[in-house]
């Protein structure tokens, strides 16, 4: 067992933990933080995206471990005060969504990628998802829903300049 | 799936991995970014009693100026070698290749010399780096030595770095203000690439004066395009010049057949691709 720290979705937590253990099921298994949820085996589906330090990643394809000393922030740390974050409301808005297994991912990917580029187009925001797939293909709308987030939440936007 | 139960550490030095690595000898697995190793060790298709992971070692971090190379230490993120304006300046074949590498969330987490280490004859930093002719340099129990490109691939997954070795960082020599294009071919998004073309090239007058070209995926290692080289230097930048010598793109490669393609086929790719990566990376 490995001794970590780390702080998830702004609490700090504090674990011994088998070293083979994925992020993804620490934070499921061991949190219960079953918002970030496995879409594949082999790292191509970005459903499990959450952000460490501040940049997305492939939970599933992190150890537990190495995320020590790591700020993690998944899809249940995006709201505050009862208020969606303006990429979720977007996706509410624009119905970013089919049967919503992809959803947590993309929102996540979303934020990273509006915070890199506040203003993205189209192809962009395409290319800027490549790695999170959506079985039910609601591309469509997923692409709407990030142009609606960045036209309505310029500044609002996690890590975005104020 | 879940990987097999195993040791970790994490030092560190650099001097303190390569101690761990020595003690565990076969038994034992270098992590990076995991990108590579994560999906492997998931399906069991290796199982390390102990893994000894870098990501600590703030030493084998950053990229710097050494007069005439770029040095970019192993463990630096894909997303931070493409966007950084030292690379972009002297070695623009670098992030042209990074930019279609995987996608956004592997290349956080990826490191350039872990996509090297690992030497996937697909992944897409090994063209390039061997076009611009790059030294790497190599920590063991013996010290310190460097390896050039065109002994580093050795073959499939296999690269000069022996068992107690670790790629510390790569040396890049300057092509300050050449043109460079990677011309990468896939299916869908966020593939490997079935062939890819790295070109990078200096013009004078519209004169080709020098070309280095690298393929990817058209034999076990990538491969300098010496052929083409050679056809392209002294030559006008001009559509029928390049794609004339575009036709020696496929001396010397051994390309694979698999469902992506053939090796007939991927010897067709590998000339359009080098046409277009060349007259890209020409401004034509
Ligand atoms: C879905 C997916 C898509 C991808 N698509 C592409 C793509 O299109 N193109 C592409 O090029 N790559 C692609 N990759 C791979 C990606 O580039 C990885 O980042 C890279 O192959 C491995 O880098 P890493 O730092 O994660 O290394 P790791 O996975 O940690 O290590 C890889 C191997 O190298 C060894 N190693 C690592 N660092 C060192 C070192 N410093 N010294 C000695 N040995 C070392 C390890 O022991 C291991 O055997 C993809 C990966 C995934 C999961
Ligand atoms: S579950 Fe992580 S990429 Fe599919
Ligand atoms: S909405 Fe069903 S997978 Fe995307």
């Amino acid at each position: 067992m490995t001794r970590i720290n780390l702080t998830v979705d702004g609490e700090k937590v504090a674990d011994d933990v088998e070293a083979r253990m994925l992020l993804v099921q620490y934070l499921r298994e061991k949190l219960g933080k079953t918002g970030t949820v496995i879409g594949c085996d082999t790292s191509n589906c970005g459903a499990c995206t959450v952000h460490l330090n501040g940049q997305s990643v492939k939970s599933c394809n992190v150890l537990a471990v190495q995320a020590d000393g790591a700020e993690v922030t998944t899809i249940e740390g995006l709201a505050t005060d009862g208020q969606l974050h303006p990429v979720q409301e977007a996706f509410r808005e624009c119905h970013g969504l089919q049967c919503g297994f992809c959803t947590p991912g993309m929102i996540m990917q979303s934020v990273d990628l509006l915070k890199e580029n506040p203003h993205p187009s189209e192809e962009e925001i395409r290319l800027g998802l490549e790695g999170n797939l959506c079985r039910c293909t609601g591309y469509h709308n997923i692409v709407k829903a990030v142009q609606y987030a960045a036209e309505h939440s310029s500044g609002a936007v996690e890590g975005a300049p104020a | 799936m879940i990987p097999v139960q195993f040791d970790y550490v994490a030092p560190t030095t650099l001097g303190e991995a390569l101690t761990a690595l020595s003690q565990h000898g076969d038994d034992a697995k270098i992590i990076a970014g995991g990108q590579s190793l994560l999906p492997v060790l998931r399906m069991r298709l290796n199982a390390p009693e102990m893994v000894i992971d870098l990501g600590k070692i703030e030493e084998l971090r950053g990229i710097r100026d050494d007069g005439d190379a770029i040095v970019i230490g192993a463990m630096t993120p894909h997303a931070v070698v493409g966007s950084d304006p030292l690379v972009a300046e002297h070695a623009a074949l670098i992030p042209k290749a990074i930019e279609h590498l995987a996608d956004a969330q592997i290349r956080h987490r990826g490191t350039f010399g872990g996509a090297l280490a690992h030497a996937d004859p697909a992944g897409d930093l090994g063209a390039p780096v061997l076009a611009l002719g790059a030294t790497f340099v190599i920590a063991g129990p013996a010290g310190v030595r460097t390896v050039p490109a065109d002994e580093f691939f050795v073959d499939l997954f296999e690269t000069a770095i022996n068992d107690d070795e670790i790629l510390t960082e790569v040396r890049i020599p300057k092509h300050t203000g050449w043109g460079a294009h990677y011309e990468k071919f896939v299916r869908v998004a966020h593939q490997w690439p079935i062939v890819a073309v790295a070109a990078t090239l200096q013009t004078n007058g519209g004169t080709i004066s020098e070309a280095r070209v690298g393929l990817t995926n058209m034999g076990s290692t990538p491969i300098r395009a010496r052929g083409v080289e050679e056809a392209l230097a002294g030559q006008p930048a001009t559509a029928d010049a390049v794609r004339t010598a575009s036709e020696r793109a496929t001396e010397g490669t051994n390309p694979p057949s698999d469902l992506n393609g053939d090796a007939e086929y991927r010897r067709h790719l590998a000339g359009v691709l080098t046409r277009r990566a060349v007259l890209n990376a020409a401004g034509a």
